[in-house]
């Protein structure tokens, strides 16, 4: 059987279900959601701060989620979870899995609002044998908030980010001392202020130019082997659970598999500022494109995208010629990549941009054909581990019928 | 009646059984189903808690045609006949197959002038299909490969396999036939007698007229509480890295180093579930546990795998994990029949031992006849299991409308990466061999196998897995 949408969105996290909300309103919408329920990560994460850019107000993340498939439903998007898109068969048609069977949508737009997720253990390549006890932040917060179990009781989490202590926080809370905490960076990489106040609040110790090695244990996680990346020394620690966090890849499976054009920086699609892929009528939002920013922010590319699938949808969203965005060292990606003559400014009328390098004060710059095109002061830090939010008016002056835009720290 | 155990009681278990089998391995499955063919009483004892648990799971899980063995050794033998008849059982009872063929690369002139040497090699080996081939050629097989291939031998009958399947299926076999399968249970002592022998574990002791020691690692050890001193097992490390699904694309045939000076190699093969294998490494060692990855070796690894292949280094890395070979001082299998103390071994069974396993089957079978043991067939055996379907090239469970309208539970995927339906892992659970743990549960299934390793379903699929029958249930 061959079911039709005007809008398929794969994807009910924040970013799917905002764009869902919008659309359903006058389209048929269906949102595929291969969990048991919608709302994708916030749903664990036990925190409150969502929702502050887009709903303006805070909440926790499992109401959060839930308000934005509360809407979408009520809008009319048909949200249809435990339903996993697994292959492209046209253009715009997919086939899906269910246990309501196995069919295919043929849809007239497609929003890929996938995600991204953590790097696990052996994708950073980190010896040892496979003992239990090693979770990424995600797994750790899905075994503790949704299945209530504990991991252990002495933890070694690597990475310093804003998830990281959001993974020192869900250990605390599942009483399991979080003993060390340990990054390859020269510095912890979330914001100071937080850091600090996080530092002293949960009490745990931070190795700086420290890389995990080596986990030790063949059954269970005994310690981990530490290596200073400068020196090149090595100690161990005793613990018996190690959370690998951070250290973002987008799950640009199915762009992949559609053969749609990538950003080499972030690994997900490439897109323009109406984020639109090379596929025409497919369209790519949230993490999936910005590998991560949070959820208000995911949330308000689905607001965005919207305007740009009822465009097209309507006829009116013409693929004119663009210009590519570049950037240089230390900078490794920036979304939207694509800058098309007639498209208007990106979501949020913000440039996002991700760092490998600490900057305290730091400048930014686009170049154009050889000429500067923009510069601006940044009010804040740079700091690997979280994006970088640009404003759109950097490239106010730009060519948009000259060659790509480099945009590079100075 | 359920005929595996994890506590080293059966009730129902005979004063004394005319085979023990010592080692679960897959080879050990193997002999294990040759032998329930006929009218004895089998056992088979394992230390872990699962069949296939060490060097079974941790391979390259290639099928060789034999083309490289050394001529006229018994391991020649036993890996081309083995060759067909895994050839043939696969597609009866599901074992994924493919015949992928490979590719030996030369890089270097030594290499390439060894091709020819290989290719007559080959031949005495019974092999007539190897092609020597040139550089152009090997670039139009293989595109991804890096700078400075300089010809290549083909061998197209060169396969992939899963090897967990295969394991599984021969002991599910034999359990249908009436095996007796004792797990979690390691020999403590051996006690031969006049007309029957002894088999002490920890946790029981076994009476039995005929002990087969198909112990890989623990082999020689067997075999000295036996009386006997001729082997020693030196583990071999082999380290191997996985790629992503996606870099699947990059590799059509096993792509094999050119065993030369600089020693065996590191070969790029795809791999039965559609990923992309890195390894393996050759370090002995002592530990004969030590199955963890070494930052050495991983970053060796890497270093190779620029050199073969560099696209494949920009792909994400879904698993890396190490092996065991039960390598010893000998260049063939070790094989003994002593007709007087009832006693067979079977060591130093290496990688080999997967192609060779159903022929090393029949080889018992045969030693035991020549012994003047009466083996009469069964009649009326139970028709070969079908095993689940795991392999990438094959329709899996998620894909099939017919399977899904029937029983919904498998349309609903538990593990997103690999695609495994919540009806797989209770089939798992629910089948005759069923897993005691998550690392059981992901060699049956898939599950949690994939690139996320975890991150959305690890806890899902725990709590599935100690929903289901567990070890110890009395069934």
């Amino acid at each position: 059987m061959t079911e039709q949408c005007d809008v398929l969105i794969v994807g009910a996290g924040p970013s799917g279900l905002a764009a869902a909300a919008e659309l359903a309103r006058d389209n048929r919408v269906i949102v595929l959601e291969r969990e048991q329920t919608a709302g994708g990560i916030p749903r664990h994460s036990d925190h409150t701060g969502y929702g502050l850019r887009d709903l303006r107000r805070v909440m926790f993340g499992p109401t959060y989620a839930k308000l934005l498939a509360d809407r979408a439903v009520q809008a009319g998007a048909d949200v249809r979870t435990e339903t996993m898109m697994t292959h492209w068969v046209g253009e715009r048609s997919v086939v899906v899995t269910s246990p309501q069977g196995r069919y295919e949508i043929d849809a007239k737009a497609i929003i890929l609002a996938t995600g991204a997720r953590e790097r696990p253990r052996s994708a950073r390549l980190v010896a040892g044998d496979r003992p239990a006890g090693i979770f990424t932040t995600g797994s750790l917060q899905n075994l503790v908030h949704l299945h209530h179990q504990s991991p252990g009781s002495r933890a070694v989490v690597v990475g310093s980010e804003l998830v990281s202590w959001s993974a020192v926080l869900t250990l605390r809370e599942a009483g399991c001392q979080a003993v060390a905490m340990v990054t390859h960076r020269d510095r912890p990489e979330s914001y100071a202020a937080f850091h600090q106040g996080a530092k002293r609040l949960l009490s745990t110790p931070i190795s700086t130019s420290t890389k995990v090695r080596r986990v030790l244990g063949r059954d269970r996680v005994e310690a981990v082997e530490l290596e200073h990346v400068v020196t090149g020394s090595v100690r161990t620690i005793a613990c018996d659970t190690v959370v690998f966090t951070a250290d973002w890849i987008p799950d640009h499976e199915l762009a992949r598999l559609g053969g749609l054009e990538l950003n080499p920086g972030s690994r997900g699609p490439s897109i323009d500022t109406m984020m639109r892929t090379s596929r025409p009528g497919v369209f790519a939002i949230g993490n999936l494109v910005h590998p991560v920013d949070t959820a208000d922010v995911c949330a308000l590319d689905g607001r965005h995208v919207a305007q740009a699938v009822r465009a097209y949808l309507d006829g009116r969203l013409p693929e004119d010629s663009g210009v590519e965005l570049r950037v240089e060292s230390p900078l490794r990606w920036v979304s939207p990549s694509v800058v098309r003559l007639g498209d208007g400014a990106p979501a949020r009328r913000r440039l996002l941009l991700w760092s490998d390098e600490f900057r305290q004060v730091a400048k930014i710059a686009a170049v154009q054909d050889g000429g500067v095109i923009g510069k601006l002061t940044l009010p804040w830090a740079v700091a690997p581990g979280r994006v970088l939010r640009i404003p759109w008016s950097l490239l106010s002056s730009h060519n948009p019928k000259g060659g790509s835009i480099t945009l590079a720290l100075t | 009646m359920r005929r595996v155990t994890w506590t080293g009681t059966q009730p129902d278990a005979p004063e004394i059984f005319d085979v023990v089998i010592i080692g679960g391995g897959i080879v050990g499955c193997a002999v294990a189903r040759a032998l329930t063919a006929f009218e004895l009483n089998v056992a088979l004892i394992e230390a872990r808690s699962d069949i296939g648990d060490v060097t079974s799971k941790a391979n390259t899980a290639i099928l060789h045609t034999g083309f490289d063995a050394t001529p006229g050794t018994l391991e020649s033998a036993l890996v081309r006949r083995g060759y067909g008849l895994l050839s043939q059982y696969a597609p009866t009872v599901g074992i994924p197959v493919a015949r992928t063929g490979a590719l030996l690369v030369a890089w270097t002139d030594e290499e390439l002038a060894a091709l020819p040497k290989l290719a007559s090699k080959a031949h005495e080996n019974g092999y007539e299909e190897a092609e020597l081939v040139d550089a152009a050629e090997v670039y139009r097989r293989e595109p991804a490969l890096g700078l400075g291939a300089l010809g290549g031998l083909s061998i197209p009958d060169e396969s992939i396999v899963c090897s967990w399947t295969s394991a599984l299926a021969y002991v599910t076999e034999a359990v249908s036939r009436g095996l007796f399968l004792y797990l979690d249970q390691s020999v403590t002592g051996i006690d031969v007698g006049e007309d029957s022998t002894e088999v002490q574990t920890t946790r029981g002791s076994l009476p039995t007229r005929w002990v087969i020691n198909i112990a890989g690692h623990g082999a020689d050890v067997i075999d000295r509480m036996l009386g006997h001193d001729r082997f020693t097992v030196v583990p071999r490390k082999g380290e191997l890295i996985v790629f992503d699904k996606l870099s699947r694309r990059l590799v059509n045939s096993i792509v094999l180093p050119v065993p030369s000076s600089r020693g065996k190699g590191v070969l790029v093969s795809p791999t039965i579930y559609g990923n992309v294998m890195l390894g393996p490494t050759a370090e002995n060692i002592v530990d004969r546990t030590d199955t963890s990855t070494t930052p050495d070796g991983l970053s060796f690894l890497l270093a190779k795998g620029e050199q073969i292949m560099p696209r494949l280094l920009d792909e994400e890395v879904t698993t890396t994990y190490a092996g065991l070979r039960a390598a010893t001082e000998h260049s063939d299998f070790v094989i003994d029949c002593d007709d007087r103390n009832r006693y067979v071994l079977l060591g130093g069974i290496r990688s080999t031992g997967l192609t060779a396993s159903m022929a090393l089957g029949e080889y018992v079978v045969e030693l035991l006849t020549s012994a003047g043991e009466p083996l009469e067939s069964r009649d009326g055996l139970p028709p070969a299991p079908k095993m689940p379907q795991i392999g990438q090239a094959f329709t899996r469970p998620f894909e099939d409308e017919a399977k899904i309208a029937l029983d919904p539970e498998y349309g609903r995927i538990v593990c997103f990466c690999e695609r495994v339906s919540r009806g797989e892992i209770r089939d798992a659970c629910e089948s005759a061999v069923p897993p005691t743990d998550l690392d059981g549960l992901r060699r049956r299934t898939r599950a949690l196998m994939g690139r996320c390793q975890g991150f959305y379903c690890q806890a899902e699929v725990e709590a599935l897995l100690h929903r289901g029958p567990r070890r110890g249930d009395q069934v």
